[in-house]
């Protein structure tokens, strides 16, 4: 009788489990990846700083557009909280705990470093920055 | 034969009645502009701002606006070229220009198709809706730009635009 109902609900708990792992590993491979390329811009880069994402994140750059002059001016200042975009649109909170389903498309990653790095900084962000943002991000 | 009467005509009334007020939502009887119902139009668009209805502009300011979005009003919003594709298509073909869509028509009665206005809030009906709007409103913390339309259309994702 229970069984017919437990079945079910155990496969959903390995679904969650699994797609869990599976998000795990995507983000792992594209740190890998960010590694690498900071290892073959810099011989002696010695791994991502979570500290150093925190820096990069809240620090106020010159090289961008003058409204944005950091990632904090739209992202919040806290990375668990929400931000709020120039039109007002509300932005997920940055942290992974508190929104998993980020960092989980490599693409959608990219796409953002590329247009939000140009804005804030007025330049692109290296494999390092990237990896010690994201490093920040997966920490919080 | 025993015919239920009392549950067919409470079917038919509440029947009637949502067509009434169905009816009115889609044909005018508030200031609608269907939303973007292309997942991929929401999510490209949507990041920065509400995703406008395509039926507020004419089909040719969405293809003027799709082939320059290096600059998109002073952003870099450039896309992959398939999605833009893509993007482009479903804008065009819900252009306010392209028919059964009342709300967007009205929005661009008078507007040149030719010029294609990038911006929904320089058309001559949007100025007039809104001209009673004081600038300290604008200026609110909490409006800051006309393009933020949610700050006091509440609904606006929803497509109505009546308060």
């Amino acid at each position: 009788m229970h069984l017919n109902r437990t079945i079910p609900a155990l496969l959903a708990c390995a679904a969650v489990l699994l797609a869990g792992a599976a998000h795990a590993g995507v983000r792992e491979d594209q740190l890998a990846q960010y590694a690498s390329a900071a290892k073959a811009a810099n011989p002696g880069f010695a791994g991502f700083s979570a500290e150093r994402g925190k820096t990069l994140h809240t620090q106020a750059f010159t090289g961008g557009k003058p409204d944005t002059p950091a990632c904090t001016s739209c992202h919040g200042k806290d990375p668990r909280g929400t931000g709020k975009t120039p039109t007002g649109k509300s932005i997920d909170a940055m942290a992974a705990s508190v929104t998993p389903a980020r960092y989980t498309d490599p693409a959608k990653v990219e796409k953002w470093f590329k247009r939000n790095c140009t804005e804030v900084l007025g330049r692109v962000c290296t494999p390092q920055e990237k990896g010690d943002w994201l490093s920040f991000m997966l920490s919080q | 034969m025993n015919i239920p009467y009392r549950p067919i005509a409470l079917g038919l009334l509440v029947l009637g009645f949502s067509a009434l007020v169905l009816g009115r939502a889609q044909a005018g009887g508030s200031h609608f502009f269907a939303p973007v119902a292309n997942t991929v139009v929401k999510e490209e668009c949507g990041s920065c701002h509400l995703p406008f209805a395509p039926s507020m502009l004419p089909a040719s300011s969405w293809t003027r606006m799709m082939g320059n979005l290096k600059d998109h009003f002073g952003d870099d919003a450039s896309v992959d070229p398939k999605l833009a594709a893509e993007i482009t298509a479903y804008l065009v073909a819900n252009a306010g220009d392209q028919g059964g869509q009342r709300y967007g028509a009205k929005l661009l009665r008078g507007v040149s198709t030719t010029n294609a206005p990038l911006r929904i809030t320089e058309l001559p009906k949007w100025t007039r809706e809104h001209r009673k709007v004081p600038d300290w409103e604008w200026k609110h913390k909490d409006v800051r730009t006309k393009a933020n339309c949610t700050a006091c259309h509440t609904q606006a994702e929803l497509g109505y635009y009546d308060e």
